[in-house]
């Protein structure tokens, strides 16, 4: 009893053939998008890379580049295989071939769905990387003159003015570590030494932020020193000023970035997903309609193409068996010693009679 | 006979072939222009805001309007390629060919004054960005005034996009009273001190706004007593020059434009050229064909040329036919029923004196 039989014609069978060749060029152009999607994330990650931590995030990218390229070339190899199976002389080139090719394919597309559900699942491992990495920069903030770390300056500003965010989780983190250089720091200053004295670690700690926290949607000029001191400013209130500073940390600002990217990516990826797996059952159909249609011996009759020849169980069990069996080829019979010469008697319980009767006479005419 | 070749059949059909493919890449080249104007006319948009006038918006208009009638130009000449080699088909575009060279002539012309205008406007551009900003930033304060409320949010993204400070660098700010009266504490003696040293009574400082922070500077941005070097540690106004966006906005938003439209120069002159061969090829069809239907062999060779006669000759011919057609709406008195009376409609007083005088046939039939 065969999984979802269908009869072909050879009209329908010339059709599906055509139709297929289209599809699989379409899945090549797919895969390609595929492969682009995968350089763009790789892209991405790659543009915020020095506030995030080494953390072993760049395999999403890199499998997406792998699967878009290796769907490329299935889907070609499927596009020369369906164009010639409109002719069942050519086909015969490609008979031995197809099987593994689909079961291959089948394969494939389990790769390509833990592509796309790996997209989905990044975002913890990128929220602990980005929660080291933006630290770090942070506490690096200052050091312009070290070599390694001059740029971390920079780059934390151009951060928190794109992503309009400051900070790891809010602006009050600046508060905790000293940005400001002790080459800029005059010593002599009774304020400057009184600051480093109140601390334990000999840290200049103050409440200002630098200027890229700076919201440009305030009405009034940034404030970004002394911004839990009321009456540094006039008319101002520092419980209930929101529109002075980003509001945002940067973690969850660029969490929200690259999560809104990593779920289109794992949409169209699920999609090309389902496409590939429809292009695949159409390659079967394909495959069992041409093959009937050999043993059958007339090219033009009609033919049945299924899904799998008897029901899945028995497939499966049947497929189990040949593995066993493919393991077995290689142990010695240990009834015999490994000596094939040697007569065991058959255990069968079934009867053909006797072993020793005399051959018949053959009466001659005369 | 100007600039003539000869054309078998196979020339002939092999011309209309390449001019086909040619017509349809001149059609795309419209597009082209077009899509090239929406993008110069929606970037000149979005800092609409900071410039003064629209002038510099004629390059982009022009540019598509040439685009769009480009695009249907072509479109017909692919038509006629189309119709050329079937005799019956071609004589109704006859009439309609020589307008076609008029409009591609004309589209040509335009395209040639969009590259001059480009360079030639740039500066009536930066007249008009200079009193943009001088606005924008006199206004930079009033964020509760209607109407004016989003002109610091727009200074401020400004000055960080292009990184630039200022109308022509950031000395601009001092003389500006960048920071409102609401956030003054009119009790405090800086601030009156301030005020009263002030003719106008305005509160100005050597300070400028914190999107004028240069992010590549080594040291935290340092936006307030600019002019006083003791005010901070370590620190000589003359010689700090990371600290702050040292270029001004006008020259970079010029410099922005004019790479733009520069950049567009070589796209436009490679449009030219692809309209001028399509009007070219297309003439030498008209002509070879026409010929050749003149022939008793239509198959056979016929000539084909760009101008009938020498250039002088057909300028000559083009003023008399021009003239005719001015003169065919003026009333000649001495010719009686000459013209109808449609085209009489500015001069009834002649239609009747004509009426009166007797019938003479008229010179020009």
């Amino acid at each position: 009893m065969a999984v979802l039989r269908v009869k072909f014609t050879k009209t329908k069978r010339d059709k599906l053939a055509q139709v297929l060749w289209i599809l699989n060029w379409i899945s090549v152009v797919t895969g390609a998008i595929l492969f682009s999607l995968g350089l763009f994330l790789k892209v991405e990650l790659h543009k915020q890379g020095e506030v995030m931590a080494e953390r072993d995030i760049q395999y999403v990218p890199n499998t997406l580049i792998a699967v878009g390229l290796i769907a490329c070339a299935i889907n070609f190899l499927g596009g020369k295989i369906c164009y010639d199976c409109v002719d069942t002389t050519k086909f015969l080139r490609w008979k031995l071939i197809m099987l593994p090719y689909i079961i291959c394919t089948f394969f494939f597309t389990f790769c390509v769905l833990v592509g796309a559900l790996m997209c989905y699942c990044m975002h913890w491992e990128l929220e602990e990387s980005l929660n080291l990495g933006l630290t770090e920069a942070m506490r690096f903030y200052k050091d312009t003159d070290t070599p390694g770390r001059c740029f971390l300056k920079r780059t934390m500003d151009m951060l928190q003015m794109q992503f309009q965010c400051c900070g790891n989780n809010g602006y009050k983190d600046w508060f905790q570590i000293q940005w400001i250089s002790n080459r800029y720091l005059d010593m002599s200053q009774k304020e400057v030494a009184d600051r480093i004295r109140s601390n334990v670690d000999g840290k200049y700690l103050l409440d200002g932020v630098p200027f890229s926290c700076c919201n440009i949607n305030s009405p009034r000029p940034c404030i970004q020193q002394q911004i839990t001191n009321n009456s540094a400013h006039f008319n101002y209130e520092h419980q209930t000023e929101e529109l002075n500073l980003w509001m945002k940390g940067c973690r969850q600002a660029l969490l929200e970035y690259y999560i809104h990217i990593m779920q289109s990516i794992g949409l169209t990826v699920l999609i090309t997903w389902l496409f590939e797996l429809s292009v695949l059952t159409g390659v079967r159909y394909l495959q069992t309609s041409l093959e009937n249609v050999l043993r059958q011996g007339d090219p033009n009759s009609e033919s049945d193409g299924w899904l799998l020849e008897n029901s899945f169980m028995e497939t499966a069990r049947m497929n189990l068996n040949i593995i066993k069996s493919l393991g077995k080829g290689n142990q010695i019979d240990t009834a015999t010693n490994g000596d094939p010469n040697i007569n065991v008697p058959s255990t069968s319980k079934a009867h053909y009679g006797p072993d020793n009767v005399p051959p018949k006479q053959i009466t001659e005419d005369s | 006979m100007l600039l003539k070749i000869t054309f078998t059949q196979q020339r002939r059909v092999r011309l209309a072939q390449g001019l086909w493919l040619m017509s349809w890449l001149a059609v795309m080249s419209g597009a082209f222009i077009f899509c090239l104007g929406v993008y110069l006319k929606t970037e000149l948009l979005r800092r609409a805001e900071v410039m003064d006038n629209t002038e510099i918006h004629v390059v982009p208009n022009i540019l598509m309007m040439v685009g769009l009638v480009s695009i249907g130009t072509n479109w017909v000449a692919t038509r006629v390629c189309q119709d050329s080699l079937d005799a019956s088909r071609f004589p109704r575009w006859k009439l309609l060919l020589m307008a076609w060279f008029a409009v591609a002539m004309l589209l040509c012309c335009l395209l040639l004054a969009v590259v001059v205008l480009s360079y030639a406007l740039q500066g009536r551009l930066e007249e008009s960005l200079k009193v943009g900003l001088r606005n924008g930033i006199r206004f930079y304060k009033d964020t509760d005034v209607p109407g004016r409320c989003f002109q610091k949010e727009t200074i401020d993204r400004l000055q960080m996009e292009f990184r630039c400070c200022g109308n022509n660098n950031f000395k601009d700010w001092f003389e500006v009273q960048w920071v409102s009266n609401r956030y003054l504490d009119f009790t405090s003696k800086d601030v009156k001190d301030r005020i009263r040293s002030n003719v106008d009574g305005r509160f100005l400082l050597d300070g400028v706004p914190f999107s004028c922070c240069n992010p590549a500077s080594p040291r935290p941005c340092l936006q307030y007593h600019l002019t006083d070097n003791r005010a901070h540690y370590s620190y000589d106004y003359q010689a700090e020059e990371l600290n702050l966006y040292s270029r001004g906005c006008r020259q970079a938003l010029t410099d922005y434009y004019m790479e733009m439209m520069n950049s567009t120069g070589p796209g436009v002159l490679s449009v030219i050229l692809i309209q001028m061969s399509v009007l070219v090829s297309l003439r030498y069809l008209q002509t070879a064909v026409e010929g050749a239907t003149a022939l008793e062999d239509p198959e056979g060779e016929s000539v084909g040329y760009l101008l009938e006669k020498g250039v002088k000759e057909t300028f000559e011919d083009v003023k008399a036919n021009v003239l005719d057609i001015l003169k065919f709406a003026q009333v000649d008195p001495s010719a009686a029923e000459g013209s109808p009376g449609a085209e009489d409609a500015e001069k009834p007083a002649d239609n009747t004196t004509e009426k009166a005088a007797s019938p003479t046939p008229s010179p020009a039939s």
